[in-house]
């Protein structure tokens, strides 16, 4: 067996990063599969939260990689999940505490027992990314439909390439059905043009996600929440599978139809 | 459709639309480090070394950065005075 190694990245902060990997890792991880999830933000961890796991941090990597303590030590076990485990960051230390090749090396030592290691890129385009991407077998990038988001996004995935970590696969995030339709906000074709990359994941905006990171429950084990079926089908097709993309155009419900009887322009 | 009706209304343009186009221009130069000012003095140099040997309409040069999939090109369209034929390059 060998571990793919997955690594989520952006450029710019704030579009997702963190909440995708932990519900593309918990989703994998209640499919059955063997889950690592590495938290490569040192200095502004947050993958813990996100998880629900933050009560239980002995060690870090950074304690890891300097040899305080052996890897299965910093591995926390997600005990709502038959197989997911975290590697948090550290807290008190700098990206400059960790290389490249630390990762490469960690990411070795975990792939011949875990189906997949899902590793949390900071924002930005130093250190902690080329820490993150090192590793990657794929490189999923987190964009949102708005210009600053999209256009970080487009430096990353150049990045990726120039790296020869690409091509990098896309999921866009936060996706404001009603404002689509309005003509107020990027379409996914329109996104898909100007990045002119594989498409992975469309993500509507969804209360349910801010819910879930207050409790530290992962959205995907909400079954209801739309988000949550979106990063199911995600994790589905990182893993090889065929899974037909969401229509962002539906769903509005009664008053949402009525409102564009009403008003007409969108379409 | 949309836009059938937002010109019959003669709204301003959805910001959606102007996001893209926004996103376009910025992207190109991005991609390149080729800036708006750089291009022009490249088309300056491109109509004087063309007029060197055939005559050119310099105002009638255009040259654009135009994108396919994540390559991007470089497109001159060069109007020769003397001829018909267009296009170069």
């Amino acid at each position: 067996m060998t571990g793919k190694v997955i690594t989520v990245t952006s450029g710019k902060g704030g579009v997702g990063k963190t909440t995708a990997t932990a519900n593309i890792g918990a989703a994998l991880a209640d499919f059955g599969h063997k889950v690592v999830c590495i938290d490569g933000d040192i200095g502004l961890r947050n993958l813990d939260v996100v998880l629900g796991l933050e009560n239980r941090i002995v060690y870090d990597l950074v304690d890891v990689v300097e040899g305080r303590c052996r890897l299965r030590q910093a591995m926390i076990r997600d005990k709502r999940m038959p197989e997911l485990y975290l590697i948090p960051a550290a807290q008190t230390r700098d990206k400059s505490a960790i290389s490249p090749s630390d990762m490469v090396r960690l990411c070795e030592e975990l792939r011949p027992e875990y189906d997949f290691i899902i590793i949390d890129s900071p924002a930005g385009i130093e250190r902690g990314f080329r820490n993150a991407i090192a590793p990657a077998d794929v490189v999923v990038v987190i964009t949102n439909p708005e210009v600053s988001a999209v256009r970080d996004a487009d430096r990353i995935i150049g990045l990726v390439e120039a790296e020869e970590k690409g091509p990098a696969q896309l999921v866009i995030n936060r996706i404001k059905q009603d404002m689509v339709r309005r003509g107020e906000m990027l379409t996914v074709d329109d996104v898909l043009e100007l990045l002119a990359v594989k498409l992975v994941g469309l993500v509507p905006d969804d209360e349910n996600v801010v819910v879930s990171t207050n409790r530290g429950v992962p959205v995907v084990l909400d079954g209801r929440s739309k988000a949550g079926q979106a990063f199911r089908n995600i994790a589905r097709r990182l893993n090889g599978e065929q899974v037909p993309f969401m229509n962002m155009q539906e769903e509005d419900g009664f008053f949402g139809r009525l409102a564009r009887l009403i008003r007409p322009g969108g379409n | 459709m949309s836009d059938f009706i937002t010109r019959l209304f003669g709204r301003e343009p959805k910001s959606a639309s102007q996001a893209k186009e926004r996103l376009k221009m910025v992207l190109v130069h991005d991609r390149t480090d080729l800036s708006p000012g750089i291009l022009e003095a490249l088309k300056d140099d491109l109509i004087e070394v063309i007029s060197r040997h055939v005559e050119v309409d310099p105002g009638a040069v255009r040259i654009e950065m135009t994108q396919d999939g994540r390559e991007q090109r470089l497109v001159a369209d060069i109007p020769l005075r003397s001829a018909r034929r267009r296009r170069m390059g």
